[in-house]
């Protein structure tokens, strides 16, 4: 074997190779990863915000929340939410009202999760408006949840008030088939395309069902803020 | 000429050895990410600078590292330059940075990079390999866009975005759908095969 012949290999000079190999990955790693946190961050803030003024066009300002089982903390100042937080935007006009509430629902669609934002008014307790944060739905097919004229209409004003005891939602919000809408809470499915609208449907109701009861009890704190 | 000039190793890539067309490499972001022209320029200068960094990195630590290691060492170098893409692209741009998706991490199992790490930049001095490097990257950029082009006219009726029909044009969806991936390779596939044929026996048919 020509191996015999060649200049054997210690161990120590393998374990050196690959501590070698390793110190200079890692330096370029942190390195590059301190060098665009900032702007990746910025990025992100531009991103939400933009998603935000979609669904509210009067927005002005966006002020991100944890809604805690203990009451509500603006997230400034925390790096990480606390394990059971529901996350939420206060958004605020430039009178620096409160115009809103916006969230992000969550469900599987078709091909992968299909995430939405939706504008919450606290006055009337009601969704005003979905935006899609991501989705790889079928174009032409799934898709049409972001054009659907009929079906963006079902989230003109859904009816998503609390029951009397304020621990969840009067009416579970419900995707229904194509053309049995029959209340206020309940979202028309685009014919076709069911199994995205049911995860439209399904991811808000349990955001709402997760998110409203912590939130409502706090409003007056939120309207003081801005 | 024995050895080959720079300039050649960087041709190899883009003709001779095309990653995409004649080597039939790095298959699944080919098919998953070239819905679009702009997608697949983007995922083909991602992979570009990946393939120049880990080979020229590969290239100069060739004689540091033991054979018996080279492979851990060559994907932990590779996974390194995807990382730093990664963040790269997050800071430029999050449209982007989600319409490529876990791509850009899978660039890791891409063949081609531990195909040129192991059977070039390991053996060639650091100049020669990154010219080699970029022209396979170079390769399969223009590979990527090929095919990417051909996807967004037919299955969107768009070129970088920009609408070429007008309102009345009926997109041929499937071709943005992962069978369209299929048929467009299939058809560039083709066309090189009869390109090559032809050359073939052109060269037949002269006397020499």
């Amino acid at each position: 074997m020509s191996d015999t012949k060649e200049k054997q290999t210690s161990s120590f000079e393998m374990v050196r190779a690959l501590g070698l190999v390793s110190v200079i990955c890692g330096i370029i790693i942190v390195g590059i990863y301190q060098f665009t946190l900032p702007a990746a961050d910025a990025n992100r803030k531009l991103a939400l915000e933009r998603q935000v003024f979609k669904i509210l066009p009067d927005a002005k300002n966006v002020v991100t929340y944890y809604a805690t089982g203990k009451g509500i903390i603006a997230a400034q100042g925390h790096d990480k939410p606390p394990s059971d937080a529901v996350v939420f935007y206060a958004v605020y006009d430039s009178a620096k009202k409160l115009m809103g509430i916006a969230a992000e629902a969550s469900s599987a669609g078709y091909a992968d999760q299909v995430r939405v934002l939706y504008a919450y008014d606290p006055e009337k307790q009601v969704i005003t408006g979905i935006g899609v944060i991501s989705m790889r739905e079928t174009p032409g097919i799934g898709d049409r949840i972001l054009t659907d004229k009929a079906f963006l209409e079902n989230f003109a004003a859904l009816d998503v008030h609390l029951s009397a005891d304020l621990q969840s939602l009067a009416n579970a919000v419900k995707t229904v088939k194509h053309g049995t809408r029959s209340g206020l809470w309940q979202i028309d499915a685009i014919s076709g395309a069911t199994v995205t609208s049911k995860a439209v449907g399904r991811g808000i109701n349990e955001s709402a069902q997760a998110l409203l009861p912590r939130l409502l009890p706090q409003l007056d704190k939120l309207r003081k803020a801005s | 000429m024995s050895v080959p000039s720079n300039f050649d190793e960087f041709l190899d890539g883009i003709w001779k050895q095309n990653p995409i067309f004649v080597m039939v490499l790095g298959m699944c972001p080919t098919l998953a990410v070239t819905v679009s022209a702009v997608n697949a320029i983007s995922m083909g200068l991602a992979t570009t600078f990946v393939l120049g960094a880990s080979c020229l990195l590969v290239s100069l630590l060739r004689h540091a590292i033991p054979k018996q290691v080279r492979i851990a060492s060559y994907i932990l170098i590779i996974a390194t330059f995807v990382t730093v893409v990664d963040y790269a692209i997050q800071a430029i741009s999050l449209d982007l940075y989600e319409a490529l998706g876990a791509y850009i991490k899978l660039i890791v199992a891409n063949c081609i990079l531990l195909g040129r790490a192991e059977a070039h930049a390991a053996k060639n001095p650091p100049l020669p390999a990154t010219f080699n490097a970029i022209g396979m990257g170079f390769g399969f950029t223009l590979g990527l866009f090929a095919i990417g082009c051909v996807r967004e006219i037919l299955g969107a009726g768009k070129l970088f975005g920009i609408s070429l029909f007008g309102e009345h044009f009926q997109p041929w969806v499937v071709m943005v759908l992962p069978p369209g991936g299929f048929f467009v390779l299939a058809g560039w596939l083709i066309v090189f095969a009869a390109f090559e044929q032809y050359k073939s026996k052109r060269i037949q048919g002269v006397p020499s």
